[in-house]
């Protein structure tokens, strides 16, 4: 039985490696927000606050471009509905907890986070203090957050554009994927959620981001279903 | 008044990450529901991938030589092959830099 703290610690060292992309994305964030005119510390709440990257862009390109609130934080809640898939997949794990101890973890709950810890849970369903993998992964994640934000609001500018590191957000997904290209069920819903997505792009509010998931689970129950 | 919306996206944010971890019970979870489950990341993740490679920052298609597609491509190979996160990053961007800066 491993204890608290080393958990912690292989949740840390799991998603280190996708910080390699979240630090980057931070500070394109934080330039994003200086140069659409916001305060560095308006740019920055966002951060802590709301703590979803894609939709902090989003939300800040809304604003600034004229649309109402009701529209940038419509917009927020579609992006970030991701997350109560998530929580689904992960409340089988996190049963035991008392709620304020889950109302607390849940705040650590981002894409990455979510992928490594799940995965680790799977292969270590009875371990005791699972939770503390969730809680290494996100805090880290979340601390990289912050800091790449305040560099991108004050030294984001030194980042030049032409590098195209906004594209190391496709990667790290991509490398938290390839895990599941060997099996054809999983490479098959892949496809169909991915291409949905690429269809739905253009729909109103970024509604893709869940319509496209919610096709490929129908397509993951209709293959099941033949399987039997 | 922005300063309000910045707080209601953030409590919207907050609630999509915290309700289902509190709302549901184990006995909810049907072994038919697992399996389903299973899946989700195998759905989300491709959901940003497919758009982030095959679209342009306007959300028009990209030309099937454009040097993310050539990123893409490598990463997923070098991935699948090694399993290895950061070999998978890094082997991604310095592509797509190759066609970029070298092409």
């Amino acid at each position: 039985m491993r204890t608290k703290f080393e958990i912690f610690k292989i949740g840390i060292k799991d998603v280190a490696p996708h910080l390699l992309s979240v630090f980057p994305f931070g500070i394109i964030f934080g330039a994003i927000g200086i140069e659409l005119g916001f305060t560095p510390l308006f740019t920055y709440a966002t951060s802590i606050i709301i703590f979803g990257g894609a939709s902090q862009i989003v939300f800040l390109q809304l604003l600034s471009g004229g649309a109402s609130s009701l529209i940038a934080i419509t917009s927020v809640g579609v992006i970030n509905s991701r997350h109560f898939l998530y929580g689904a997949v992960l409340s089988e794990y996190l049963q035991k907890l008392s709620l304020i101890k889950k109302l607390c973890i849940s705040y650590f709950i981002v894409d990455q986070g979510f992928a490594v810890s799940n995965q680790y849970f799977k292969k270590n369903p009875t371990e005791e203090f699972n939770h503390f993998h969730l809680i290494g992964s996100g805090i880290i994640l979340w601390f990289i957050w912050q800091v790449s934000t305040i560099i991108g609001i004050f030294l984001g500018s030194i980042v030049p554009e032409e590098l195209g590191l906004k594209f190391a957000i496709p990667l790290t997904f991509i490398a938290i994927i390839v895990n599941e290209l060997r099996k054809i069920d999983h490479v098959l819903v892949m496809i169909i959620s991915g291409l949905a997505a690429t269809f739905f792009y253009n729909a109103p509010f970024k509604t893709y981001i869940i319509i496209s998931p919610l096709i490929g689970l129908l397509a993951a129950i209709m293959i099941n279903k033949v399987k039997k | 008044m922005s300063w309000i919306s910045i707080f209601i996206a953030g409590i919207i944010t907050y609630f999509t990450r915290m309700s289902m971890v509190t709302l549901i019970r184990k006995e909810m979870i049907s072994d038919d529901l697992r399996k389903i489950l299973n899946y989700v990341p195998s759905v989300v993740f491709p959901s940003i991938i497919f758009p982030g490679v095959l679209l342009d920052d306007f959300g028009a298609f990209v030309t099937i030589n454009d040097p993310k597609i050539f990123g893409a491509i490598t990463a997923l190979v070098i991935g699948f092959i090694t399993r290895n996160v950061i070999l998978t990053i890094v082997s991604g961007l310095s592509s797509y830099w190759v066609v970029i800066f070298i092409f």
